[in-house]
């Protein structure tokens, strides 16, 4: 619980984070809410000799309506996400799912670039984003590019991000007036992280369902699709719903520990993935 | 001058302590900052059981900020008798290592001459902080406050670091070399009992560190005559403590005296003074403890630890205050851990389900090795089992078992949880295979109430008790018949959401504790309290409590006792605690005791005072004593009205001493030291509606109703704090906490993330009530109420979920009831149907 000694630096711009990333190379560290990065400190688990402090990039948190999708900046705070207007009328799943992250203190502190960079395969927003099929918006000595969130998450606690690229920006679709979305998190307790999350997003058409995109939390190591009930689901009677979850878990590699074993997980993917779907649909 | 009303006791006065709690102005240990101040750090071995081979402190000496470094064998000459002569320099010297081993053996009071002793003193070295001997042949090994040679649980002490602050401190324990050589550990109770099993002292030759018991009645007459036999096993996981506050201490020399002080978070500030003078060689006057503010406790500071001998030795080797603040990974691993059990239970009944005998056979994880009371815990709760039930032969054995695991000791409930939840379960057991609800089984075996000593099945005598009462309220507040109701339509309909309905109707033994029952148990400590009071010339009043609160409220109800008897406010009383120079007789806090010993001493001290107050009142007003009356802090003459004089006035008199009557001393001081004649035993019905996810195992708690007697109430804000938070942690037992260590004996849950304590939104709004039924065992009638309600709960949770999957043939869950285990017990249950419809067909 007493970190190893560091340096610390305040970046005044997302250009010089990125100089600062280039000047401290490897050892440095980006923090913005500190409350992933912190623990793993306190823990010796992480050990960074210089934190690099963007939490002070005011103009990183916003959100912006874009048309056909709403841009977040990456420094956002959960709780600030969980109450944006914009953000509740138009990508309800996201609203929710912040305001489900830890508890009242963590959701004040933690942004969705750092929860998104921090490519924990247990965190809820990497799964929602991938059913949304997102986009993360990242800068780095060469420039501006896009990753879509599909592409993002590639390993246990690894993304996509080159070493001195900051993310800056989040972006998501708004949901249309068809469109259902439940994100069901199975945790120990309220506050936890979840055991096993399904994030929904199902299009409607009169009653059948037209297309569903289901996220999955803490499945694998990293944020995986159930395309397998995406498939089944795609032009379905919501009466099917049920049949279609059973295969929630194909394709997944659930580990075990001390919450949960890999088969429970895979037997909870089915009845969560079911449940959210129902929820989804009455949405 | 406020005209005080009659009595305080029993209102709802506001605590005390908690602005300066609420508003961060509380004193903790580690806020404690003196002059050249050193701080410790621990290098914490990563093995449960091995040898150390190589152990080399030097490059640790090199790092910036360490002023020494010391390993178990540089501290030998520390302990006991002889360390007092030992070189004492001012400034820091470092170690020269070695050092001449003594003979110590640290008990609180002498231990009886036996044969383990006559044992262990052949031994030329031996120490150990126990100070309860359970029987004569109990194994007591000796544990070094750091290692010396051999590591015992994974976070035993394996060298300690001073620096300038504590994060040189933790850094330089990267640079100690050290080498294990692995043995294998004894991990599980069960196991380490077997024939074959790796020894976690090898010098004893066995894992079993002593077998207790008790019996009473004709047991197998009992199981003969039996129509029924319920028979179980079931397991008490063991807990991690978790206070809020860390333990924490700054032991220094006191400037100009030549002894020394220590503050520590402790629950035990007057036992923790006599365990360190023996431990640490210091003559007991010379050692004043202190527990400043302290956040929590539970049991896991009922306890003298190594870390505060160490911080008293090093303050007294290197001439410099030290502090030692414990982190919350060192407080998983090394505080002591409580339950720790398997029990094996026996019921004999007739076919009508009363009950005719009971054996229970325990295993008790003792840990790594005893700490102050780690053997007694399971011997408290052996006198619990019966409950709240009277029959004819009763039965215990308990085994006390060495693992390479964290010492067990005392946390909240301490042994009786353990025996309340068996004795509950088995009722429940015993109700399935009568054929009669629960309610019933309960109704049909307990005692007729009584208020006056009642001998139980375990040879002691309940004080008195009301089951009836408690239990008829209890099925009125949570409207019994229309759950059971609500339960068969979800069951009909096949609902994948069951309700289940548990009970747990239960006593417990609080009050530790008659001295003559201490002595007879082998507990090294009497158990009787102190109080003083003193009314100053302004007619404030200072009341002296030898009890140690640590979040208990003590000085809001310790005043309005005193109130009530000296005809003040509450706010006129300052109740003072927790030092042992303030306060120089104690006998300090934990199992439930300190109202029923310690609050009763102020009672008694105050009417002392009094009759005292009222002698010079008689003198002032030139009446005879007997005409003196007093009634809301004023003496009066009885038929003389207008004739009076103020408890202020008095203490005026009293202190001025112008005019006393003949030969009286100055002042009004007095002291009492009270020695109670027995236990308390409160007791009450609880009601626990759960709804249970049974296709994903998981539990909601609906509903919690808890109708509980702990006799008259002193503060009923207080009472219900306390039912609160010990429901609270009865409810975590059940369902959510438990400490996990892997076959190394490495503890997995080591972490507030992995080990479950639940917060605010898991628990449910408790509905409390109670019934009032004084205890005949002292003069307020009051019964001890702090672990109530861990003692009380788990019971009720897991015969609820039990209850709610009946119907698929459930009938047992270990705790904790998490999802996984709960979903995996409806697959068991399933596939046993499976199998007997496989058979059928
Ligand atoms: C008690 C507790 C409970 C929690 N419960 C949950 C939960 O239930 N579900 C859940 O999903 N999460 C949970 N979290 C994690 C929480 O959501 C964190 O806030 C989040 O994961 C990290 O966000 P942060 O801003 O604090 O990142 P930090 O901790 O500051 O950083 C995390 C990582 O991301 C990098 N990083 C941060 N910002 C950027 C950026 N803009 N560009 C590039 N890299 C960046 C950092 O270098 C670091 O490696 C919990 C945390 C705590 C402490």
């Amino acid at each position: 619980m007493i970190p190893v000694a560091f340096d610390y630096e305040v970046a005044d711009s997302v250009d010089h984070a990125i100089e600062l990333l280039g000047q401290h190379g490897e050892e440095s560290k980006l923090i913005a809410g500190g409350h992933s990065l912190i623990p793993l400190m306190r823990l010796r688990l992480a050990a960074p000799t210089v934190l690099i402090d963007l939490d002070r990039l005011e103009d990183l948190r916003y959100v912006r309506d874009e048309g056909d999708y709403l841009s977040i900046g990456a420094l956002t705070r959960h709780r600030d996400v969980h109450n944006n207007p914009l953000v509740q009328e138009h990508c309800g799943i996201l609203g929710y799912t912040a305001g489900l992250l830890g508890d009242p203190s963590v959701q004040h502190r933690g942004t969705l670039g750092g929860t998104l960079a921090h490519g924990d395969p247990a965190g809820d927003m990497p799964s929602v984003m991938c059913a949304l099929e997102g986009t993360l918006v990242a800068q780095g000595p060469d420039g501006e590019r896009t990753i879509p969130a599909l592409e993002f998450f590639k390993d246990y606690f690894f993304t996509d991000l080159a070493e001195q690229e900051v993310i800056t920006e989040v972006r998501v679709p708004k949901l249309g007036s068809n469109t259902g979305w439940s994100y069901k998190k199975f945790s120990r307790r309220s506050q936890d992280w979840a055991v096993v999350g399904v994030a929904a997003v199902v299009e409607k058409d009169n009653g059948s369902i037209s297309s569903a995109r289901i996220g999955l939390t803490s499945m694998g190591n990293t944020p995986l699709r159930a395309s397998a009930v995406e498939e089944a689901l795609s032009g379905a009677g919501t009466d099917q719903v049920a049949e279609a979850a059973n295969s929630a878990d194909e394709g997944t590699s659930p580990g075990t520990d001390d919450a949960a074993s890999s088969e429970f997980r895979r037997h909870l993917a089915r009845v969560w993935t079911r449940r959210a779907v129902e929820e989804a649909l009455g949405r | 001058m406020t005209q005080a009303p009659e009595r305080y006791v029993g209102g709802g006065v506001p605590r005390k302590e908690d602005p300066a709690l609420v508003t961060g102005r509380a004193n903790w240990t580690d806020n404690i900052k003196l002059p050249g101040m050193l701080h410790i750090a621990f290098l914490r071995s990563p093995f449960a059981h091995a040898k150390i081979t190589n152990l080399d402190v030097s490059a640790a000496l090199e790092q910036p900020g360490v002023v020494a470094a010391f390993t178990g064998e540089d501290l030998a000459s520390e302990w006991g008798e002889g360390a007092q002569e030992a070189e004492q320099g001012p400034g820091y010297t470092l170690s020269t290592g070695g050092g001449q081993s003594n003979d110590v053996e640290v008990s609180e009071t002498e231990q009886p001459e036996d044969a383990s002793s006559e044992e262990t003193s052949q031994d030329d070295e031996a120490f150990s902080f126990c100070a309860w001997v359970v029987t004569e042949d109990m194994k007591n090994p000796t544990h070094w406050p750091v290692a010396r040679g051999e590591v015992n649980y994974t976070g035993d002490a394996v060298a300690v670091v001073v620096a300038t602050d504590r994060y040189k401190a933790q850094d330089a324990l990267e640079y100690i070399e050290v080498d294990y050589e692995p043995m294998t550990p004894a991990v599980d109770v069960e196991r380490a009992m077997e024939e074959g099993a790796p020894l976690v002292h090898e010098d004893l030759g066995t894992n079993e560190c002593f077998t207790w018991t008790l019996a009473t009645g004709d047991i197998d007459d009992a199981f003969d005559k039996a129509d029924v036999v319920v028979r179980e096993r079931y397991v008490q996981q063991r807990l991690i403590p978790n206070a809020i506050e860390p333990r924490a201490t700054v032991a220094a020399r006191e400037p100009g005296h030549g002894g020394f002080v220590v503050y520590t978070s402790t629950q035990i500030p007057h036992i923790a003074k006599s365990v360190l003078s023996t431990a640490c060689g210091i003559p007991e006057q010379k050692v004043r403890v202190v527990a400043p503010d302290v956040g929590g406790g539970f049991g896991s500071k009922l306890n003298v630890y190594s870390e505060e001998a160490i911080c008293l030795v090093l303050a007294r080797r290197l001439g410099a205050p030290i502090k030692w603040v414990e982190d919350r990974s060192e407080n998983y691993q090394t505080t002591t851990h409580g339950r720790g059990q398997v029990q094996h239970l026996e019921m004999a009944a007739d076919s009508e389900g009363r009950i005719l005998g009971l054996r229970v056979r325990l295993l008790a994880d003792m840990g790594a090795h005893l700490q102050l009371l780690t053997p007694g815990i399971p011997v408290l709760g052996a006198f619990m089992f019966p409950g709240v039930y009277t029959f004819g032969a009763y039965d215990f054995e308990c085994k006390g078992v060495f693992t390479n695991l964290t010492p067990t000791d005392a946390y909240r409930g301490a042994g009786r949880p353990e025996a309340a939840y068996a004795i509950e379960r088995m009722m429940d057991a015993l109700a399935r295979e009568v054929g009669i609800s629960p309610v019933e089984a309960r109704r049909r075996n307990f005692y007729e109430p009584f208020d006056e000593p009642t001998d139980t099945p375990a040879g002691i005598q309940y004080d008195s008790m009301n089951m009836q009462a408690t239990l008829d309220r209890v099925l009125e507040l949570a409207d019994y018949d229309s759950l059971r109701e609500e339960q068969q339509r979800r069951r009909d309909a096949n609902d994948p959401m069951q309700l289940g309905i548990g009970f747990s109707t239960w006593t417990e033994i609080s009050g530790l504790a008659p001295s003559q029952v201490n002595a007879a148990l082998g507990l090294g400590g009497a158990g009787w309290e102190a109080a003083s009071v003193r009314i100053l010339p302004s007619g404030k009043v200072e009341v002296v409590t030898g009890t140690s609160p640590h979040g208990q409220g003590h000085e809001t109800s310790w005043s309005q006792i005193a109130a009530d008897v000296i005809g003040v406010a509450p706010d006129e009383v300052e109740v003072l605690h927790g030092d042992t120079d303030v306060s120089p007789l104690g006998r300090d806090t934990y199992g439930s005791r300190s109202l029923a010993v310690g609050g009763i001493a102020v009672h008694l001290v105050c009417e002392r005072v009094m009759d005292k107050a009222k002698k010079i009142a008689a003198h002032m007003m030139e009446a005879s004593e007997e005409d003196i009356e007093f009634s809301g802090g004023k003496f009066s003459v009885a038929g003389s009205p207008d004739q009076s004089t103020t408890i202020q006035q008095v203490a005026g008199a009293a202190f001025m001493a112008g005019s006393l009557p003949e030969g009286m001393e100055p002042g009004l001081n007095e002291n009492y030291v009270y020695d109670p004649p027995n236990f308390t035993f409160p007791f009450g019905a609880h009601i626990c509606v759960t709804e249970v996810d049974t296709e994903t195992g998981k539990v909601r708690i609906r509903d919690y109703f808890a109708v509980d007697d702990c006799g008259p109430v002193i503060n009923p804000i207080i009472v219900d704090g306390q039912l609160h938070g010990g429901l609270a942690q009865g409810i975590a037992q059940a369902l959510y906490e438990g400490a996990r260590f892997d076959e190394d004996g490495t503890l997995t849950t080591s972490s507030m993330v992995d080990y479950m304590i639940p917060g605010a939104p898991e628990l449910p709004n408790f509905t409390l009530d109670r019934t009032v039924t004084p205890s005949p065992s002292n003069p307020l009638g009051v019964k001890g109420v702090g672990e109530a309600g861990t003692i009380g709960a788990p019971q009720a949770v897991i015969n609820s979920i039990c209850d709610a999957l009946a119907p698929m043939g459930v009938h047992n869950i270990d705790m904790p009831a998490l999802p996984m285990r709960v979903w995996q017990t409806i697959q068991d249950a399933k596939g046993d149907a499976d199998a007997r419809g496989g058979v059928a067909q």
